[in-house]
């Protein structure tokens, strides 16, 4: 099955990497997950264009790249909103469109948000390293090259034909995420806890804290409360595993959540987004303000439940291959 | 300190921290290797991913299909097993160095910071095994140890922001390699030309956890033998 040429790199826009869900089971190397931050946007625009979920596509960070359609494919725009043009005219996000031959995708910029992705039917081709196609940017490997987009990249896919008839499948209105800079994000506490006193867990729970401009692939420092570990404890700990959305406790007292280029870490971490909010941790940006509130486990997966739901009611999907 | 039993900490609704210890020791890190490859052997598919730390071990899974109580179960039940389990040897690697010069910077610091000369402090490196406590940081950075108090050096006051690739460096207690170049702020003694992290390769790491390292003395013109 070869892959055909479907798109040209134009121009690459800031940060435009390749990313799938993410490579799993390679810890024990120091080999981070990477993936798509929002993996939510991901999932659903692989699923409109009726890509399995774990297909690899563009995430565009802050503006877009443009781009010309080397054949007719099938693609959709997800994730922030990016104001998605083809040949100067506006197209709606969270929808399977065409691109003829010739075509020329744009975008006028990320209005709210920090991340959009571009899906193609048939999925975006690269070598699969480490069982997966993600661009690992700090080990530059993975994705095209272990690099961003380039101007003059040629995107390939496999048999994008038969996702053509996806044309028009869309996530209904309602369901589509609005990205507002207040955000309250689900946490259960721990694994370190024990390490803060009462006062520290509430004020961590009622703060306001601002995602500062120091946001990466890598993590989000954020500004506020500071928070202490009880006295008599050293600032760091001794260095253990750690998954995104684990939310760090450095000696600053300003906490950094984990995203999903870390794979060790060696503070304590007061607690850890659910993973039915994660994926908008791919949407924060400088300036937003965050809040934390603590749910028990079951509260949890009744969320991640539901976002499930919401994800398998997109139906241009044939299949459902779905890993994380 | 070892622990008698697990202590099981929740990293959110789809990690376990599984805790055997409270310090960077043999013993410790011994029983964490012991449980991994347990762990591996089971191949539990609800296990997405597992990594080792100096005393513990992270255990993502799928929180659709499992929950953080019946991976507890199952690891409990590896954890009363875990002395039948046959233990592999641990691999011996040896890791030609180049030491000081353009390739060590701070070999001169180090050195006077022991209040010695450059060539005690390669003899001293060199003197020692080392063990693989953890990989982690980047791709393939080994967290190697224990060093001798005579080795034994704090971080740099300053991280650099880049630091080459193949460089060796001392921390602490630890000795490590940087396979790729990346920012880092241990006292950088020597390179090595070794290719410490092929993503191509499906154990892309040459170190392991478990391995035992020694360093031997190349010359600079002994390096190019090993470059390609």
């Amino acid at each position: 099955m070869a892959a055909v040429k479907v798109l040209e790199v134009t121009s690459p826009g800031p940060l435009t990497t390749l990313q799938d869900l993410g490579r799993f089971g390679f810890g024990q190397y120091g080999v981070a997950q990477s993936g798509a931050v929002d993996s939510f946007s991901l999932r659903v625009g692989n699923r409109l264009v009726g890509n399995g979920e774990n297909e690899a596509g563009l995430e565009m960070t802050l503006a877009g790249p443009a781009l010309i359609a080397l054949r007719e494919i099938a693609i959709a725009v997800t994730g922030a909103d990016i104001q998605p043009q083809i040949n100067g005219i506006p197209i709606p996000m969270w929808r399977s469109l065409i691109m003829r031959k010739g075509d020329r995708l744009s975008f006028k910029g990320i209005r709210s948000g920090l991340r959009a992705y571009l899906t193609v039917g048939g999925g975006i081709n690269a070598e699969i390293v480490l069982e997966s196609r993600s661009t690992n940017l700090g080990a530059r490997f993975g994705g095209l090259s272990g690099r961003p987009l380039m101007k003059g990249d040629i995107l390939s896919a496999h048999t994008p034909h038969p996702h053509l008839k996806t044309e028009g499948t869309a996530l209904p209105f309602q369901r589509i995420p609005s990205h507002i800079p207040d955000v309250t994000l689900r946490v259960i506490f721990g694994p370190h806890q024990h390490h803060f006193g009462p006062e520290m867990l509430s004020i961590f729970q009622q703060a306001d804290y601002g995602v500062t401009e120091q946001l990466d692939r890598t993590g989000i420092r954020l500004t506020g409360p500071s928070i202490k570990e009880k006295a008599g404890l050293k600032t760091s700990i001794i260095s253990e595993g750690v998954v995104s959305g684990a939310i760090q406790i450095p000696g600053d007292g300003q906490p950094i959540i984990i995203l999903g280029e870390t794979v060790t870490g060696g503070y304590r971490k007061i607690a850890t987004v659910i993973s039915a909010d994660l994926h908008r941790l791919g949407q924060l940006r400088p300036g937003n303000k965050v809040r934390f509130m603590a749910v028990p486990q079951d509260k949890a997966r009744i969320a991640l439940e539901k976002l499930e739901t919401i994800i398998r009611s997109v139906k241009g999907s044939r299949h459902s291959g779905r890993r994380q | 300190m070892l622990y008698e039993k697990p202590i099981y900490r929740l990293m959110g609704d789809r990690s376990l921290l599984v805790e055997l210890g409270d310090e960077i020791h043999m013993a410790v890190h011994e029983r964490v290797r012991r449980l991994f490859l347990a762990v591996k052997q089971a191949s539990l598919e609800t296990l997405l991913d597992a990594v080792p730390g100096y005393c513990s071990l992270l255990l993502v899974f799928d929180p659709l299909t499992t929950t953080s109580d019946q991976i507890r179960k199952t690891i409990n039940d590896l954890f009363h097993n875990l002395d039948e389990f046959e233990l592999p040897e641990p691999a011996n690697i040896e890791i030609p160095v180049v030491y000081g010069g353009k390739y060590g910077p701070d070999l001169p610091w180090v050195a006077k910071y022991h209040k010695t000369t450059p060539e005690n402090i390669i003899s001293r490196h060199t003197q020692n095994g080392y063990h693989v406590y953890m990989i982690g940081f980047i791709p393939g950075f080994s967290y190697m140890g224990e060093l001798p108090e005579t080795l034994e050096t704090p971080r740099k006051k300053t991280p650099r922001t880049t630091v080459p690739r193949g460089s060796v460096g001392l921390a602490q207690k630890q000795t490590g390699i940087y396979p790729a170049r990346s920012p880092g702020g241990w006292q950088i003694i020597g390179r090595t030309p070794l290719d410490l992290f092929d993503p191509s390769k499906n154990r892309p790491s040459l170190l392991e956890m478990g391995d035992r390292v020694r360093f031997c003395r190349i010359s600079e013109e002994e390096m190019s033998h090993w470059l390609r």
